[in-house]
């Protein structure tokens, strides 16, 4: 044991392991610069799909609207940090944090294109489940360290719905791991290829885990119409009412890359990633590519802001029948349906 | 039978998409947004704004301290003082209106038999300090002097109306 520390101590002081730290520095930062724009510019997309649906413009004034984000971000970053007094200092300066750093790390299994990828993991999947749980412990932390009322109800009701939801989010992950019989998300996307284009995916065969992936993984990220953690009307902003400035910043951006996570996971998940819907006998079109992959995310991130527009918020007993009563029982049927599938050959894994 | 179709039609979710639909129908609907200090909708010449009091064109101010405004005012913004002038004729002293009472009904205006105190276009103003909201006779007097042309203007509009 000794000695293998010493021997990781020495490698660490070595050149090699300099520049593969410098390697890996860069890759990570970029994924994380790009996704911090992303999600920038996605709020004030979402500001706008929202404007549009209610029949207004949406931010207009910075930049013809476009630099709107920035004029937030500076804002938020030169506000003061307000602790209130009987607060937890220590929790309530780690909770922003514990949420933020899950959904950054998150994207290190994230493939964007064949080879593309930070960390090509061969427990991808059971990584990401793993750090999209972890988001939950920041928001309990944040609601528990404010010492309100409000953020206590927030932070309770955002911990419920997370766990909840978390079940079927895991049972629809178990139908792809089945269909894909892989953990690897590189390999959960090459499974989905095929000359069918995209009637190879794994949407069609599991289209009921598909939508309750994605419309857990709305709840999940306690996004609209499941934002009853939130709740501006009853509970002001529920978990992070008493953060300001760069601390509630931290929780925003937080926030919207797991949003944005969600987005990327459910087309590597279902519709084949960075793979090309058209058959790759179409030429141009068939050619499988990243841009395919941010366009399938684009698709859902506009779903997010669509549902936004349109649906009211549920109520607390409602999220939870819909949870527990609604989408385990159906993500169960169809995990098993997927075996069958697969028992009688109809859906062979890895192809 | 009824039940089960009904929880199989649930899971279609069709009123979500229904409802989708909607809102992305409005979604390319021309906007009705106006950016308001730059652009404007156009004003009724019946718009009720702040006050003012009007003179005739021989200078003379057309108020004849009769009080039917402060009779009629519902919020009891108007105080009306009013003394006999040198020439004998009854004159203002004092004409007052708080602007934070006044509920813009445009009363004071009906009741003016003399068209003096009227309500202008002007909705765009500003109190900087306490007591400000309450205009006296010069304030409005002033106003009056100032937007006579645009006053005069929207009364012969709604003249054949009246």
């Amino acid at each position: 044991m000794i000695d293998q520390i010493q021997h990781a101590w020495t490698w660490l002081h070595s050149d090699a392991a300099s520049a593969v730290l410098i390697f890996t520095t860069i890759k990570i930062l970029l994924i994380t610069v790009p996704l911090i724009l992303c999600v920038a510019f996605f709020t004030l997309w979402e500001r706008k799909v929202i404007g549009w649906m209610q029949v207004r413009k949406g931010p207009t004034y910075i930049g013809k609207g476009i630099l709107q984000p920035f004029a937030d971000v500076f804002k938020l970053l030169f506000k003061e940090l307000i602790i209130p007094s009987e607060a937890n200092r220590v929790l309530f300066y780690l909770a922003p944090l514990l949420a933020l750093v899950p959904a950054f790390a998150a994207w290190s299994v994230i493939p964007f294109d064949a080879q593309v990828v930070l960390s090509n993991s061969n427990a991808g999947l059971l990584f990401l489940l793993a750090m999209t749980s972890m988001g939950v412990y920041g928001i309990i932390l944040a609601g528990w360290a404010s010492n309100s009322k409000y953020a206590f109800l927030g932070a309770m009701r955002a911990a419920a719905q997370m766990v909840s939801y978390e079940i079927a989010m895991g049972f629809s992950i178990v139908g792809v791991l089945i269909a894909a019989g892989s953990l690897n998300l590189t390999r959960i996307v090459e499974a989905q290829a095929g000359n069918g284009g995209m009637f190879e995916w794994f949407w069609l065969p599991l289209l009921p885990l598909f939508v309750i992936y994605f419309i857990s993984g709305v709840a999940e990220t306690n996004r609209a119409p499941f934002d009853v953690s939130e709740g501006e009307s009853e509970i002001v902003a529920g978990f992070h009412v008493e953060y300001a400035g760069s601390a509630f910043a931290l929780f925003f951006l937080a926030e919207y890359a797991n949003m944005i996570l969600i987005c990327f996971l459910a087309s590597i998940l279902f519709l084949g990633g960075w793979l090309s819907p058209f058959p790759e006998s179409w030429g141009l079109v068939g050619t499988a590519g990243w841009w395919w992959l941010l366009l399938k995310a684009n698709f859902f991130a506009f779903l997010y802001l669509w549902f936004r527009a349109t649906f009211p918020r549920y109520r607390y007993d409602q999220i939870m029948r819909l949870g527990w009563k609604v989408f385990i029982p159906i993500t169960i049927v169809w995990v098993l349906v997927t075996g069958i599938m697969v028992y009688c050959g109809w859906l062979l894994p890895g192809e | 039978m009824t039940a089960i179709t009904r929880y199989l039609k649930s899971l279609m979710l069709l009123e979500l998409l229904k409802g989708m639909s909607i809102t992305g129908r409005y979604f390319t609907r021309p906007k009705y947004t106006v950016h308001y200090p730059e652009e404007t909708i156009p004003k009724s010449n019946r718009f009720r704004g702040l006050h003012a009091l009007r003179r005739y064109a021989n200078g003379e101010e057309r108020c004849i301290a009769c009080k039917l405004c402060e009779a009629v005012c519902p919020a009891l913004a108007i105080t009306i003082d009013s003394e006999p002038r040198a020439d004998g004729s009854r004159r203002t002293t004092r004409y007052d209106i708080d602007l934070f009472k006044c509920i813009f009904c445009g009363f004071c205006e009906e009741s003016c038999p003399v068209d003096s105190i009227v309500e202008t276009h002007i909705h765009e103003y500003h109190f900087e300090a306490r007591g400000e909201n309450i205009v006296n006779k010069q304030q409005l007097l002033a106003i009056g002097d100032r937007y006579e042309a645009e006053i005069a203007a929207a009364r012969a509009q709604d003249a054949a109306f009246r």
